[in-house]
């Protein structure tokens, strides 16, 4: 079984340990031997852009040590051969060029996902 | 070809993705799949007499079943016989049959 | 795979905030009262839909006390819909995301509930006729 997973929520839970749930949910699940790829879609298409930093939050005097990093997680998944997509119109939109982008995710038009989707047993949009 | 079940549950007055949704929905149906696109929640709000709601009108022009949830169309006081023609309202059971079917569901 | 259809169902959501997790226990309850196999991954705020400390109050806009407002709480609904999907013939597994519960401290659920993680929903989904993931926003 292969299941796509569409990441469109995006910078919901800096303060969370998980940094991004789908994110590393797909990473978890990578871990436990399932067949994966990764579209990113809306404002998550953000999420492949390096040169990101959420440090140095700090609340009343206590800091967040390990501040999400999610262009190193997109990063880390393409390294661990998951196929990553980002929408082109969606990078488009919000200034966001093919340079800006983690080497190895894949550009595609909003008009080829049905091709991608038709690779994978399952689709799923976190 | 495929089978695929969108679950909408946003409008597209809130968020401009719902207009997108419905275009790659539109855009499976074209590649030969069979798509249905059920709205619920508030994705049942474009479906009033007289809402504004370009996307929807053109989705069901191009082969995908919509159909509309009818709880979610009486917690709204939407009538479900004034729904736009080729707008279905049913049972949320229609969801549960599609999903034991294996349709690729896609809740959005 | 056996005739009888098995579904899994991701959630995030906690209780009461948004529409979705209204939409998923109406699934829920269809897929029980058809017999079906049901597994829940329960991840991030949805570990606390069957927190087992969850109390009914009153309702002094409705001008009820707590026994007149007799509002099911969303652990009450989740222990019937496990009874249900048992009373014909199904069954409904609710696993909660481990990491999740620790961090909110959601840990003491109602009976029927296990801890669980990430390849729990894998292998569930593996495993399973369908599965519907219900991304938060």
């Amino acid at each position: 079984m292969k299941a796509l997973q569409i990441i469109t929520s995006a910078y919901r839970c800096t303060i969370e340990e998980q940094d991004d749930p789908a994110v590393w949910i797909t990473h978890a699940m990578k871990g436990a031997g399932a067949e994966l790829g990764v579209v990113l879609r809306g404002n998550a298409v953000n999420y492949g852009v390096e040169g990101q930093s959420a440090a140095g939050l700090s609340f009343g005097g206590l800091p967040q040590t390990q501040p999400p990093r999610l262009d190193r997680d997109i990063s880390k998944l393409v390294d661990k051969g998951i196929e990553v997509y980002a929408i082109q119109e969606d990078c488009a939109e919000r200034g966001i060029v093919p340079t800006d982008l983690v080497g190895g995710i894949q550009s595609i038009t909003r008009a080829e996902l049905p091709k991608v989707f038709a690779k994978y047993d399952q689709v799923w949009h976190w | 070809m495929a089978k695929y079940l969108f679950i909408q549950t946003r409008d597209p007055y809130e968020s401009r993705q719902v207009d997108q949704d419905y275009e790659l929905a539109a855009g499976l149906a074209g590649a030969g799949n069979e798509v249905t696109m059920f709205l619920v929640q508030n994705g049942v709000l474009p479906t009033r007499r007289g809402a504004q709601a370009p996307g929807l009108q053109q989705l069901i022009h191009t082969g995908v079943q919509v159909l509309c949830d009818e709880f979610s169309l009486r917690e709204r006081g939407i009538a479900t016989n004034a729904l736009p023609v080729g707008v279905q309202a049913t049972a949320l059971d229609v969801v549960v049959d599609q999903l034991a079917e294996g349709r690729k569901a896609i809740w959005l | 795979m056996s005739s009888k259809p098995t579904l899994t169902f991701s959630i995030m959501d906690g209780p009461f905030e948004q529409a979705r997790i209204t939409t998923v226990m109406r699934l829920i309850d269809i897929a029980a009262r058809r017999g079906y196999n049901i597994n829940v991954f329960a991840y991030e705020g949805a570990v606390y839909l069957p927190f087992a400390k969850q109390a009914k109050h009153a309702n002094a806009v409705h001008g009820h006390d707590v026994d007149q407002e007799d509002h099911p709480l969303s652990k009450d609904w989740i222990a019937a819909l496990m009874k249900t999907a048992q009373a014909n013939g199904g069954k409904l597994d609710w696993v909660n995301c481990g990491l999740c519960v620790d961090e909110r401290g959601a840990q003491d659920s109602i009976e029927g509930c296990r801890r669980g993680s990430p390849a729990d929903l894998w292998n569930s989904a593996s495993a399973s006729t369908n599965t519907l993931v219900v991304g938060t926003r």
